[in-house]
């Protein structure tokens, strides 16, 4: 198959994901990231309190690296991702394995607990997609990867929604009610490409 | 009265109920239409039913295989044949391992066992967390809807019973509401013992089940509690883990109008937990008659339904009276049919006749089921092991006993008023009588066009075409048989009118006694076999559907190999009056008024078999486009006017609801006229014009073209 030009997929999730529901934000580098990290949480008031806190599944990003050490800078996130400290969160911060274009979809390997935890419990969820993970469709995404060995593979699309009282939409049932994708970019500029 | 009858009325009589439906059915299918957009929608069902219809034909060999792939993924997987072998399992997880508290995600197959009765008798709490299931529960109901369990409560309504339940004083703000359920129900997520889910789809190459909502709950559901089971119908397995995609791809969009729901999570065996142990996953494969179902060569295609609930959205009966009067779990068009298998056939009998034939959830199944002929299979089987009741019994015999029934009908024309009210005509295959309110009912002619027709000259003509009239036309309205005869004769084509031709049998046939409809097809093959002619030609959509379709699958069954021969040579001749015509047109052969200002303007109602059985839209619209009238469309143009055939005397109070939104979309048309093919629907809509006093002639398109043909 081929596919149309990378920045013409990548525009396609940003507008599909954006009509979805979700909040989408490109960053430039770790600094960019660190930035953007900091500015959000400070306006969901984590760091404000000891009881308000980010917690963080994510233990790297691809093209950045670790990020233990480049958001410890960052006040109020913490690594330990547990029932009790997800479930009194406002932040939840994962990581995304794969975009997809057609229905602005994160598609994740949620297997470990600690990312479903982080993305079901807070009220926002904070996504962090590589740049060169934007695939055109659902059968792309799947492709890369084994359901064999990837236990639970969690797609979201937007945030969490319910039309079932008089079919009046409302966000943030049980799930997040903002979904905030950080489309982060390697720092080295151009085209990215998968 | 009956409680279904009673129940039916108080549906209709419901202002909420059937208020928020017809909304929803508006608003439901722009937004179909528009997550449609870009998609061959044709090429998706039709890759959905293949897929199914293959895994339905080897549901053993899938079960087999995705157990084995689950099991060796972790998961425990069992294969139950009863709803209370299901339930026994699911008691027992939860007794082995203490369990007092359960968080269920929505789940038909588990509202199909009444798990949720049998979890609270052995004391075990359990909550539903979908917010609609949740809204039901608290309030001791059934789901009225698939995909929507309360859309027949107000937001006051569940505003009282949040109320209550919370001990506070909640006002009925939407979003207030949805945070409140938020909050009781996260303390439930977190403490619960056990997690419950049903599956969309079930993957036999990797054993790994999909789950799709919007609102999370599933997510927390499988994630927070240490053990989880999942209730699967054997329908939802598929053979590879690519046949998910077409699913994913229609299921959402034909469900809510959604390109796809916010979550989808594909669990392949034991994930972690969040205690780092792997979760102890037991996945309930349920028969309860499916494998049955899979063997039968007319229902196995019902498995392959994916709960999408479009069959419900677009039924003009389910959005008058929702979900409550099937009284199960599975309601609409598809309800009907699963019941008969899930429940007992019988306890299908009564939701089976709601159904009017209409054909529109066929256009729109997603996995592409004949939802109707399916429906015609139950109504057939009923009535094959109750027999028909007597009145209907004898009517047919009446019908089908040419000189008897047009005896009938003549004496009744003669003494109208007497017979009429006497109990016996309303049993014939049209209503005649006063016994729908809000429709008056024309007289039987006092003759007959078959009377009529040998005073007609015909012409020399290279082209002949036999005239098939119908009752309807034949006895009540044979003004519309001259019509088709002039407008024919006027195109250089002679018509033929076998004396011998009688009912073409639908009543039978959509009332379940396919063999007295194969009698009266064969009555009508002999007659119509004496002729040869061109072109066999009705203006009647039911009788040329008849003629078309049912005659030779009806000689297929009952017949000998010269009948089914005869019935196909009828079948390929005839033609629906405004195809044959608008094609004679085109090629020049009519010459219509050249007057101006025309013909003026009329609106058009599509006849549901016209429309959905032939496939005949434009035809008639260029036809009376080209004989001068202008077209203003109408809403809802080919939705149900609610006459189906004898429907509109079975079930009085359903037909006339529908009737009534039929009026009110010709009132906004402002067009003073209405046309249609059918002369079914001229009975139904003229009556309905006519009881509510409104001023809109209703013609067939016949009798619109013979006005304007140029003397
Ligand atoms: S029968 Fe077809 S339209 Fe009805 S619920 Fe099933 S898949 Fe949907």
């Amino acid at each position: 198959m081929r596919y149309p030009p990378y920045r013409v997929i990548t525009e396609g999730f940003i507008r599909q994901a954006t009509a979805a529901g979700a909040e989408i934000h490109l960053v430039d580098g770790s600094a960019g990231l660190v930035d953007r990290v900091t500015s959000l949480l400070g306006d969901a008031g984590a760091g404000s309190a000891s009881n308000e806190f980010a917690v963080c599944a994510a233990a790297s990003v691809e093209g950045i690296g670790p990020l233990a050490g480049l958001l410890a800078a960052v006040p109020g996130v913490r690594f330990d991702v547990t029932r009790e400290t997800a479930s009194h969160a406002a932040v939840g911060i994962t990581s995304a394995d794969w975009g997809v274009a057609q229905t602005g979809t994160l598609v994740c390997d949620s297997t470990a607990a600690t990312q479903r935890l982080a993305s079901t419990l807070p009220l926002i969820h904070i996504a962090l997609l590589p740049s060169g993970r934007i695939v055109p469709d659902m059968a792309a995404a799947l492709s890369h990867l084994d359901p064999q060995k990837a236990r639970f593979i969690a797609a979201i699309t937007g945030p969490s929604r319910t039309a079932d009282i008089e079919r009046v939409l409302t966000i943030g049932v049980h799930g997040p009610k903002r979904l905030v994708i950080l489309i982060v970019q390697d720092g080295n500029a151009g085209d990215p490409r998968p | 009265m009956s409680d279904f009858v009673k129940s039916i009325d108080r549906a209709l009589a419901d202002p909420v109920l059937s208020s928020s439906l017809t909304r929803f059915s508006e608003a439901y299918r722009t937004g179909r239409a528009r997550a449609f957009e870009g998609i061959d929608f044709e090429a998706v069902r039709t890759q959905i039913a293949e897929r199914k219809s293959h895994a339905a034909r080897n549901l053993d060999v899938l079960a087999e295989r995705f157990t084995q792939q689950a099991q060796a993924a972790g998961a425990k997987v069992t294969r139950v044949s009863t709803p209370v072998d299901a339930c026994q399992y699911v008691l027992a997880v939860a007794n082995q391992s203490g369990a007092r508290s359960i968080v269920k995600s929505k789940s038909m197959a588990s509202e199909e066992i009444h798990l949720n009765a049998t979890l609270e008798k052995a004391g075990i709490e359990v909550a539903e967390t979908d917010l609609g299931e949740w809204i039901i529960q608290l309030a001791h109901e059934r789901p009225s809807h698939m995909v929507l369990p309360a859309i027949h409560k107000t937001r006051g309504q569940v505003a009282s019973l949040f109320s209550r339940q919370t001990n506070e004083e909640l006002t009925d703000d939407i979003p207030g509401l949805v945070a409140v359920a938020r909050r009781e129900l996260r303390s439930r997520f977190l403490s619960a013992d056990i997690g419950i889910t049903g599956a969309n789809i079930a993957v036999a190459e990797t054993g790994s089940i999909v789950l799709l909502t919007n609102e999370g709950n599933a997510r927390l559901v499988t994630t927070l509690p240490r053990t989880h089971i999942a209730i699967v119908g054997l329908e939802k397995l598929v053979e590879r883990f690519d046949d998910i995609q077409p699913i994913l791809t229609a299921l959402p969009r034909s469900a809510t109008g959604q390109l796809i729901t916010s979550y989808v999570s594909i669990i392949t065996g034991a994930a972690e937990n969040t205690d780092g142990t792997p979760k102890d996953l037991h996945i309930v494969l349920l028969d309860n008659r499916r494998t049955e179902m899979a063997a039968d060569p007319v229902f196995s295609e019902a498995l392959q339904c994916i709960r999408c609930g479009s069959c419900l959205n677009v039924c003009p009966i389910f959005r008058l009276v929702g979900g409550h009067v099937f009284g199960k779990v599975y309601t609409g068009g598809i309800g009907a049919i699963l019941t008969a298998w899930f429940d007992a056939l019988e306890e299908s009998r009564d939701i089976q006749s709601l159904c009017v034939q209409c054909g529109t959830c066929k256009d729109f199944c997603p996995a592409n089921i004949d939802i109707p002929a399916l429906i015609r299979e139950v109504r057939d089987r009923v009535t094959h092991r109750d027999g028909l009741p007597f009145l209907q019994r004898a009517a047919y015999a009446v019908v089908n006993n040419r000189r008897l029934f047009h005896a009938a009908l003549r004496a009744a024309s003669i003494a109208q008023k007497p017979v009429a009210g006497g109990g016996f005509i309303r049993h014939l295959p049209f209503a005649l009588t006063s016994m729908t309110e809000g429709r008056s009912l024309p007289a039987i002619a006092s003759r007959p066009f078959r009377d009529d027709f040998p005073e007609i000259p015909q012409p020399e003509c290279t082209e002949t075409a036999i005239f098939y009239a119908g009752c309807l036309i034949d006895f009540v309205y044979p003004e519309t048989g001259a019509s088709v005869v002039k407008v024919l004769n006027h195109a250089g084509v002679r018509v033929v009118f076998p004396m011998e031709q009688t009912c073409c049998g639908a009543p039978a046939r959509y009332g379940g006694s396919p063999e007295a409809a194969a009698d009266a097809a064969k009555a009508n093959i002999d007659a119509l076999s004496a002729q040869s002619a061109d072109y066999v030609v009705s203006a009647c959509p039911t009788c040329t559907a008849a003629l078309k379709i049912d005659f030779p699958e009806l000689m297929d069954k009952f017949g000998t190999p010269d009948q089914q021969q005869s019935a196909r040579i009828i079948a390929e001749k005839t033609r629906d009056f405004s195809s044959l015509v608008q094609q004679l047109a085109s090629q020049g052969r009519l010459k219509f008024k050249q007057d101006s200002p025309g013909a003026g303007v009329t609106a058009y109602h599509d006849s549901c078999h016209l429309k959905r059985t032939l496939g005949v839209v434009n035809q008639p619209r260029e036809l009376l486009s080209a004989a001068g009238y202008e077209i203003s469309e109408m809403a809802e143009s080919d939705t149900c006017c609610g006459m189906g055939g004898a429907y509109s005397i079975k079930m009085p109070a359903v037909a006339r609801a529908v009737l009534d939104r039929k009026l009110t979309n010709i009132k906004a048309t402002g067009a003073p006229e209405l046309s249609t093919d059918c002369p079914g629907c001229v009975l139904q809509i003229r009556g309905g014009c006519d009881a509510a006093g409104i001023d809109v002639g209703v013609r067939h398109t016949a009798d619109r073209i013979a006005d304007r043909i140029a003397d």
